[in-house]
């Protein structure tokens, strides 16, 4: 068998549509909306503030705090009862991860930044989804990073590699599928998170990491792109 | 804690204005958008000037309850994401999420807006059960109105997905064309009394100045469903009854939106 | 050679490469990574001969000693006071730093500040983990009573000010209100409460157009046409 030709049409490195807006939470220090395909995620980001137990501050830097959830309605099947499960835990932790590996917050010792991600509409790559959201939200909160992360997926589907899986794809019955959920920092290449679920050789999973590296990039035009359009906006409404 | 803060609304209260320029009984602008999440049966998005709530509705099979063998039931669950507003803290619902939604919960229920005899699959055994989420995205006040209308739009946006008796399993994917049975269009308005005025569509200012508030739950011009008195200062029936008037006329104002 | 890749005063973003070449320095908002020079935050590109930094257009308030802001006291201690102030920190006002008057061991500490009283004072100091203490004795610092308070971007603070108070104090002659400016980006207000919400919407509209030119007779014109309407 032979994977000839993508579920939705997508050429085998194409990503799907993508929207991206920061500032949409008003309360929050830096806020955003990313869709990409069906997935749908906001971020918001509150501090640095102080951080409370004592014990859990850092003398040394600003710690950064994630938390994944994806609300009751935004499962394709069964409401998703509220509140941590053993999932969003997990999530909630290598992106914690993956946006620390980019930020600065060492003028902030014994502060806390807080990340929410929250998603109503789920197709698949929801956690890469979170990561873009939650980076544009932490420049639009003036915090220091040496970079936009960015995050897709890339993966195996029957004997091709693939960039951006949907749903259906990660479902893909007719054959055997990896997924690799990888976040980088564009401008240097260095990955921040890298899981995989399935089966795969090095040398796809080193083939798969080029085919990333594009789509990254270009992810990283859009995070750029919905920060300057905030910030533009701000500057043209004064002209009227 | 706030008493600077009313001794300022009720200086603007002598002019007939509020804090940020509007009048006792106006509204910020509302808006209502259908249809935001394609894994929801239903689901909706309700603007209140920056306040932002989303709304989805999950259907289910499951047993009826004994002694309503014929019905489907209802379930209102309100998350007051930390997201939405720095002081909201991560974890279990508090007590201000629970009153939330009890308050949704009540008009919805018992206004009888869902025919709950239509949710009968099989009696005694399947009936469907109707899963209200209201997820908050930005808090700037009036939660309560945008809860209680994000779940009504909600729920006229929901249609059924495709159920398979035999193997009693639904198809979440396919949705067919028939609407949940929505009858009438209950809603709530929320109207604080800050000093010696009664207001609608508080701020956040407001809210936390208020001497008392009063949901009223209507679901036409002269009916009322539900009411829930919040706050702490007593109230006249005087009071509340000019509060009910607003109530049900700023209903119908909301409704429109609809 | 090296090479400017952006325009003065142009918006940037972390990672965006601002300069090509060993000839430009960076500073302050950006840091070199290898030949390039990238933005570490979000902000104006301000270059001056060869050096490089980024003004901040968003972001919390970093203290600074000198500095005066506007702070809301949130506990009292048998020391003193602890303030938010919209920083990443509380502040302490200590008894001997709140007032010239001797305050005795054991005395009423909230007949000077109670719980949610806002008060203007000044930064005396910032230590290396950021405790951050605070003075309100001296001229024009004390308890602020009435009136309301406002946020803006600290980044936007001098823009609201103006050339020597020149702009905050158009506004209050304009609108006839008493108003304070924090560093911090907290802005205390009173004044009758038509001309009060005139001053702010100004106050917003500054802080929304704090890189135009001309803008003090904008905001001139803005603030007669607005009077119109309320009287």
């Amino acid at each position: 068998m032979s994977y000839q030709k993508r579920v939705d049409g997508r050429k085998f490195d194409e990503l799907r549509p993508i929207q991206a807006k920061a500032g949409v939470i008003e309360r929050a220090d830096g806020s955003a909306y990313f869709k990409i395909g069906d997935t749908v995620a906001y971020a918001a980001v509150y501090g640095p503030r102080e951080l409370y137990p004592k014990f859990l501050q850092d003398p040394a830097r600003g710690i950064l705090r994630c938390n994944y959830n994806m609300m009751p309605f935004s499962g394709s099947g069964d409401r998703v009862r509220p509140g941590p499960n053993r999932r969003a835990k997990e999530i909630s932790l290598v992106t914690e991860k993956s946006l620390t590996a980019a930020t600065d917050l060492s003028q902030f010792p014994n502060s806390v930044v807080d990340v929410f991600i929250e998603l109503p509409q789920t197709d698949a790559g929801s956690r890469c989804a979170g990561i873009c959201a939650a980076s544009i939200a932490l420049a639009d909160a003036g915090i220091t990073m040496k970079d936009l992360v960015a995050a897709v997926s890339v993966g195996r589907v029957d004997d091709k590699l693939v960039v951006d899986l949907n749903y259906a794809e990660e479902a893909y019955e007719d054959g055997t599928v990896a997924d690799i959920p990888i976040a980088m920092l564009p401008s240097s290449g260095e990955i921040t998170l890298l899981q995989m679920d399935g089966t795969l050789t090095k040398e796809q999973l080193l083939e798969a990491f080029e085919l990333v590296k594009k789509a990254c990039l270009e992810i990283n035009e859009v995070q750029r792109k919905a920060l300057k359009e905030k910030y533009t906006l701000e500057r043209n409404d004064t002209h009227e | 804690m706030n008493k600077d803060l009313k001794q300022h609304c009720a200086r603007f209260s002598a002019l007939g204005i509020r804090l940020d320029g509007r009048r006792f009984e106006e509204y910020r602008p509302v808006e209502v958008e259908y249809g935001i999440s394609n894994s929801a049966e239903g689901s909706a998005r309700v603007k209140i000037g920056t306040t932002e709530v989303l709304a989805g509705v999950k259907l289910s099979i499951e047993k009826p309850y004994p002694d309503a063998p014929e019905k489907g039931s209802l379930s209102v669950n309100v998350e007051l994401l930390p997201l939405s507003n720095p002081k909201f803290e991560s974890g279990p619902p508090g007590i201000d999420s629970i009153e939330l939604a009890r308050v949704v919960d009540r008009s919805i229920r018992e206004s009888e807006a869902i025919d709950m005899e239509a949710l009968c699959v099989k009696t005694g055994e399947k009936v469907w059960i109707v899963n209200i989420d209201i997820c908050t995205l930005n808090d700037a006040g009036n939660l309560f109105d945008a809860s209680a209308l994000a779940a009504l739009a909600a729920l006229r946006d929901t249609r059924f997905p495709e159920y398979d008796e035999e193997k009693n399993a639904i198809n979440y994917d396919k949705k067919t064309d028939r609407k949940l049975p929505v009858r009438n269009m209950p809603l709530s308005v929320t109207v604080l009394k800050l000093g010696n005025v009664l207001i609608v569509d508080p701020i956040s200012e407001e809210e936390s100045a208020a001497d008392a508030r009063l949901t009223v739950g209507s679901l036409d011009e002269d009916t009322m469903c539900a009411l829930q008195k919040g706050g702490s200062a007593p109230l006249t029936s005087e009071e509340i009854g000019k509060m009910v008037e607003m109530g049900l006329k700023h209903g119908a104002f909301l409704r429109k939106h609809i | 050679m090296s090479e400017l890749k952006v325009e003065e005063r142009s918006i940037v973003v972390p990672g965006e490469i601002l300069a090509d070449g060993m000839e430009y320095l960076p500073t302050k908002g950006t840091y070199r990574d290898g030949n390039y020079i990238r933005a570490s935050r979000l902000g104006l590109v301000s270059v001056d001969g060869k050096v490089l930094k980024l003004i901040p257009l968003t972001g919390k308030y970093f203290p600074k000693r000198g500095d005066v802001i506007i702070g809301k006291v949130i506990d009292i201690m048998l020391a003193g006071w602890r303030i938010d102030f919209n920083s990443a920190y509380s502040a302490m006002i200590s008894l001997k730093d709140a007032t010239t008057e001797f305050i005795e061991r054991g005395a009423d500490l909230t007949r000077y500040f109670n719980l949610g009283d806002y008060v203007i004072g000044k930064i005396t100091n910032v230590t290396s983990q950021n405790l951050v203490d605070v003075t309100t004795k001296g001229p024009g610092f004390r308890k602020l009573v009435g009136g309301r308070v406002i946020e803006v971007e600290s980044s936007k603070v001098p823009r609201i000010v103006g050339k020597q108070g020149s702009m905050i104090s158009m506004i209050q002659t304009l609108t006839g209100c008493q108003i304070l400016v924090g560093q911090n980006g907290w802005v205390w207000l009173q004044g009758e409460p038509r001309h009060e919400i005139i001053a702010i919407r100004t106050i917003k509209k500054v802080e929304q157009e704090s890189h135009l030119s001309g803008l003090t007779d904008a905001v001139k014109a803005f603030i007669d046409e607005e009077l119109k309407k309320v009287q």
